[in-house]
C-alpha cells in the first residue's frame, strides 16, 4: 500500500512542473503569441529560486524569486516580439539558448551547495489518514498551486469577459484591433503570466523536486510543456491529463528499468513521450473542436497599420 | 464652412490627407455629415473611400487635416476612441472572430458587463425586429457571408452610435433583406442618427441617400443630391467617363448545343451541424449559355460550388459531368484538366493566397493546365513566362496596383477580384463556374467582368454564375435558377423571369403558390 502511495506521490511531483509551465504557455498561445522560450524561462526560474532560497535560507522567498525571475525574463521576449515585432520563433529559441547559458553562469557558485526544500503540507490529523491523507493533504505547496492554476485558467478563459477578449485576440488580432481592443497590452500581460508560470515551474525543480542546483536541470521539460499545449489542442484540462500521463509513464518506466525487465532502456525512456502523444492525439480527434480551439493568429506578429 | 462650426453638422472633415509611400490615397478631403442625414460616399475601387473611412474610425492615422465632431476638434487615434465618440462601423471585410459564436462576437464589441446570454437574447430580438434573423449561438465560421453581414449590422446597432458607417452593406443581401435594411436606416434617420453609406449600387444611393460626396483618385470631385441625378450621371462622376452598358447578344441554337456541365441528382450531407444539405440537384449548362443561380446567402450555394468545383468529391462519379465525362470522383485539378475553371466566393484565402504575389497566385491555379508554358524540364518554374502572363491578365482586366507584381493582399478587394476572374478567363475554359463574380467591385469593373463572362459563353463555353446580386443575374443570364434550403428550382428563361418571381422563389415559395404568398408577405 505504501509503495502505491509513494509512486502516486512521485508521479504528482514529476507532473507538477510540466503542468504549470504548460498552463502558462497555454494562456500565451491563446493570445496568439508563440513563445518557444519556455525552457529558458524555466531554467532561469530554477537558478533564481535556488539562489534566493540558498542566500536567504527561506524556500518561500526562493519560490517568489523564481516567479519574478521568470516573469522578468519573459518581458525581454515581450519587448522584442510585441513592441519591436521580431519573429516569434527565432526570438523564443534565442530566449531558451540565452536562459540555458545565463543560468549556468549565474549558478557556477551554487553547484554542489545544499539547497533548501519547500516543506510538504502537514495538517495534523488529516495528513496522517492512511493513503488519502498524504495524497490529498500531504503534498508540496506547489502541487496545490498547479491544480488551482489549472482550474483558475479554465474559469478565466471560458467564463470571464476578459478571457473571451484574450481568446478573440488569438483568433484574429486585426479584428480585435478594429473593435478597439488593446491587442499589445493583452499580449504583454499574457506573455508575462506565461513567464511567471515557467519561472514557478523552474522553482519547483530546484526547491522541491531536487533541492539543489545542477546546470541544465530543466532537462527539456520546457519543450515537453510546449508540446503538451499543442497536443492538448489548447484546452486546460487536456494539458492536465497530458502532464499526468507523462508523469505516470515516466515514473513507471523508471521502476521498470530498476526491475530489470528485458526491454532496451532507450525504448523505455522514450515511452512517456510516445504515450503522451498517442493519448492526446486520440482525445483531439474531433476536427471541429480542434479548429475552434486553435488560435488562428498564433505566431503572427501584429503591427497595426497607421 | 465658416469659421464658426455649424452645429447642425455632426461630423466635419477638413482637408484630410493620407499618404502611403508615393501614393496619396486621400488628398485634402472635405466632408460634412449633418445630423439625421444619410450621406453617400461614392467612388471606384481605389478612389480612397476605405482609407477615408478607416481614418474616421481611428484605424488609420491621417498625415494632416482636421476632424470636428459635434463642432469640437477631435483626434480619433484608435477604434476605441471612435466608439466612445459614438461612431459605429460595419466593415466590408468582416472583422469577426470565426472560432467564436455570433453572441460572443457581439459581446466583444459592447464592453459592458452584461452576461453573454442576455446579449444573445437582445441580439436575437433586435435581429428579428429588423428582419435580419440571427441565431446567436452559431459559430461564425459556419456562416455564409450574408449571415456574417447581419452580425456586423446587429453588432453595430446594439452599440447605439450617433454616426453609423456602412461599407457596402447590401452586397450580400436579397432585395427583400435590403429593403428591410433601408427601412432600418430610415428609422435611424428619423431618430436623428447620421449614416455614412458606401455603395456601388447607384439605384440604392438614389433611393435612400440625402446627399452624396464623390471621390476619384483620392480627391473629392463633387457633392450632389443623388435624388436629382440619374444612375448614369452618378456613374460618370465616379469614373470620369461613360460606362459601357453590358450587351447580351441573343443566344441561338442553345437547345441543340452540347451539354458541357451536367449536374445529376447531386446530394450532399451537411458537413457541419449548421451547414445546409444539398438535395437532389439537377442542372444542365450548354455550350453558349450563361445560367444564373440566385438565392439568399446560406441556402447551399457555397456547398454547391464546393461540390461542382471538386473541393468536395461525390460518391457517384456521374453526379457532376464535364464535357460529357464523369467528373464526380475527380479533385479540383482533375476537373480543371477536363476544361473547367472556378472562381470561388472568398477572394483572400480561397481565391488567392494573400501573402503571395499575383504571378505566384497565377501559377498556383494553373500549374497543371498550363504545365507546358509555366513549368519547364525537371519541374523548374519558368518565372519569366508566369510573370508575363500575369502582366497580360493585369492589363486585360485593368487591375490597379501599387507595384508591378504585388502581393494579393495588397490589392483592394475589387482589383483582386478582377485579377482572379481574369486569371480564369485568360485560359478560355470550356466550363466556368463563378461564385459572386462582382462582390465589392465598382460599376465600371463589374460591367467589364460581366461582359467578359457573356463573351466567354458566346464563344462556345458554358458559364454558371452564382450570385446574390439580382441585377447582375438579370444582366448576365440566359436563364435563372433559384437555390433555397439546399434545393435548386428549374431554370426560368430570362424572358419569363421577373424580380418578383425570383424574389418569391428565394423566399421559398413554390412557383404555383406565388400569388398567394405575395399577399401575405
Amino acid at each position: 500500500m505504501d509503495i502505491t502511495v509513494n509512486i502516486l506521490l512521485t508521479i504528482a511531483t514529476a507532473a507538477t512542473p510540466l503542468l504549470i509551465a504548460a498552463i502558462g504557455e497555454l494562456v500565451v498561445e491563446r493570445s496568439g503569441v508563440l513563445n518557444l522560450g519556455v525552457e529558458g524561462m524555466m531554467i532561469m526560474g530554477a537558478v533564481g529560486g535556488f539562489g534566493a532560497g540558498y542566500l536567504t535560507g527561506s524556500p518561500w522567498i526562493g519560490l517568489l524569486a523564481a516567479i519574478i525571475v521568470g516573469a522578468l525574463f519573459s518581458l525581454l521576449f515581450a519587448v522584442m516580439t510585441l513592441s519591436l515585432a521580431t519573429n516569434q520563433v527565432a526570438t523564443g529559441l534565442s530566449l531558451t539558448l540565452l536562459g540555458l547559458g545565463l543560468s549556468g553562469m549565474i549558478g557556477t557558485s551554487f553547484v554542489g551547495q545544499p539547497g533548501v526544500r519547500l516543506p510538504n503540507l502537514d495538517i495534523p490529523g488529516l495528513s496522517s489518514i492512511p493513503v488519502v491523507g498524504r495524497l490529498i493533504f500531504g503534498q508540496d505547496p506547489v502541487f496545490y498551486i498547479s491544480i488551482a492554476l489549472t482550474a483558475g485558467v479554465m474559469w478565466f478563459l471560458f467564463k470571464t469577459r476578459t478571457g473571451l477578449t484574450l481568446r478573440s485576440i488569438g483568433d484574429s488580432h486585426s479584428s480585435a484591433h478594429a473593435l478597439g481592443i488593446q491587442v499589445i497590452r493583452y499580449r504583454y500581460l499574457a506573455v508575462t503570466f506565461g513567464g511567471a508560470c515557467a519561472g514557478l515551474a523552474g522553482g519547483h525543480l530546484s526547491l522541491v523536486y531536487t533541492p539543489q542546483w545542477v546546470e541544465n536541470m530543466s532537462a527539456g521539460r520546457g519543450w515537453i510543456a510546449l508540446a503538451l499545449v499543442v497536443f492538448a489542442s489548447w484546452r486546460p484540462w487536456r494539458v492536465l491529463a497530458g502532464a499526468y500521463i507523462f508523469g505516470a509513464v515516466w515514473i513507471g518506466q523508471l521502476h521498470a528499468q530498476a526491475f530489470g525487465i528485458p526491454v532496451p532502456s532507450q525504448f523505455l525512456s522514450s515511452l512517456p513521450y510516445l504515450a503522451t502523444i498517442v493519448v492526446l492525439v486520440l482525445i483531439s480527434r474531433n476536427k471541429r473542436l480542434t479548429m475552434m480551439n486553435t488560435p488562428a493568429s498564433l505566431g503572427q506578429p501584429f503591427v497595426p497599420d497607421r | 464652412m465658416s469659421a464658426n462650426h455649424d452645429r447642425a453638422n455632426l461630423l466635419e472633415v477638413r482637408s484630410l490627407t493620407k499618404v502611403f509611400g508615393t501614393l496619396t490615397a486621400c488628398d485634402h478631403i472635405d466632408l460634412n455629415i449633418a445630423k439625421g442625414e444619410i450621406h453617400a460616399l461614392l467612388g471606384e475601387n481605389g478612389a480612397g473611400k476605405s482609407t477615408l473611412v478607416k481614418m474616421l474610425f481611428g484605424s488609420l492615422e491621417p498625415n494632416s487635416g482636421e476632424i470636428f465632431w459635434d463642432g469640437k476638434a477631435v483626434k480619433i487615434t484608435s477604434p476605441g476612441v471612435a466608439k466612445k465618440l459614438g461612431i459605429g462601423m460595419v466593415f466590408q471585410h468582416f472583422s469577426l472572430f470565426e472560432a467564436l459564436t455570433a453572441a460572443e462576437n457581439i459581446a466583444l464589441s459592447l464592453n459592458d458587463g452584461s452576461p453573454i446570454s442576455a446579449i444573445a437574447a437582445k441580439a436575437r430580438a433586435l435581429s428579428y425586429s429588423y428582419g435580419l434573423p440571427l441565431d446567436p449561438e452559431t459559430l461564425v465560421g459556419d456562416l455564409s457571408v450574408g449571415e456574417r453581414q447581419r452580425i456586423e449590422i446587429i453588432r453595430c446597432l446594439l452599440q447605439t452610435p450617433q454616426l453609423i458607417i456602412l461599407d457596402e452593406p447590401t452586397s450580400v443581401l436579397t432585395p427583400q433583406e435590403a429593403d428591410k435594411l433601408f427601412e432600418t436606416l430610415e428609422r435611424l434617420r428619423a431618430e436623428g442618427k447620421s449614416i455614412l453609406y458606401i455603395s456601388h449600387r447607384l439605384e440604392e444611393v438614389k433611393r435612400i441617400c440625402d446627399r452624396a460626396t464623390v471621390l476619384r483618385h483620392g480627391k473629392v470631385v463633387g457633392h450632389c443630391n443623388p435624388r436629382q441625378e440619374t444612375a448614369a450621371s452618378l456613374a460618370r462622376m465616379m469614373v470620369g467617363n461613360e460606362i459601357k452598358a453590358v450587351v447580351r447578344a441573343p443566344a441561338e441554337g442553345i437547345e441543340t448545343a452540347p451539354a458541357l456541365l451536367e449536374i445529376r441528382g447531386l446530394t450532399r450531407k451537411p458537413a457541419t451541424p449548421f451547414a445546409i444539405p444539398l438535395k437532389n440537384i439537377n442542372l444542365t449548362v450548354r455550350a453558349g449559355e450563361v445560367i444564373g443561380i440566385a438565392g439568399v446567402a446560406g441556402n447551399g450555394q457555397g456547398e454547391l460550388f464546393e461540390s461542382v468545383s471538386g473541393e468536395v468529391l461525390q460518391q457517384d462519379p456521374g453526379a457532376v459531368r464535364i464535357r460529357g465525362k464523369d467528373a464526380g470522383g475527380l479533385p479540383i485539378t482533375g476537373r480543371r484538366l477536363m476544361g473547367a475553371a472556378f472562381v470561388p466566393e472568398e477572394r483572400l484565402g480561397h481565391g488567392a493566397a494573400p501573402r503571395m504575389k499575383l504571378s505566384e497566385n497565377l501559377l498556383l491555379s494553373r500549374h497543371a493546365t498550363d504545365g507546358k508554358s509555366f513549368v519547364g524540364s525537371g519541374g523548374m518554374v519558368k518565372n519569366a513566362s508566369v510573370y508575363s502572363a500575369a502582366q497580360r491578365i493585369i492589363a486585360a482586366m485593368d487591375v490597379r496596383k501599387s507595384a508591378p507584381d504585388p502581393e494579393a493582399a495588397a490589392l483592394s478587394g475589387g482589383n483582386l477580384q478582377k485579377f482572379i476572374v481574369g486569371r480564369e478567363l485568360d485560359r478560355k475554359p470550356s466550363v466556368l463556374i463563378v461564385n459572386q463574380p462582382t462582390w465589392g467591385v465598382d460599376a465600371g469593373a463589374a460591367a467589364h467582368i460581366r461582359q467578359a463572362l457573356i463573351e466567354l459563353a458566346r464563344s462556345g463555353s458554358a458559364v454558371l454564375v452564382i450570385s446574390q446580386d439580382l441585377d447582375e443575374l438579370f444582366e448576365l443570364s440566359d436563364a435563372i435558377a433559384v437555390m433555397h434550403n439546399g434545393q435548386l428550382s428549374a431554370p426560368l428563361p430570362i424572358a419569363e423571369a421577373t424580380f418578383e418571381k425570383i424574389g418569391l422563389l428565394m423566399g421559398g415559395a413554390e412557383p404555383g403558390h406565388a400569388e398567394h404568398t405575395m399577399e401575405t408577405a
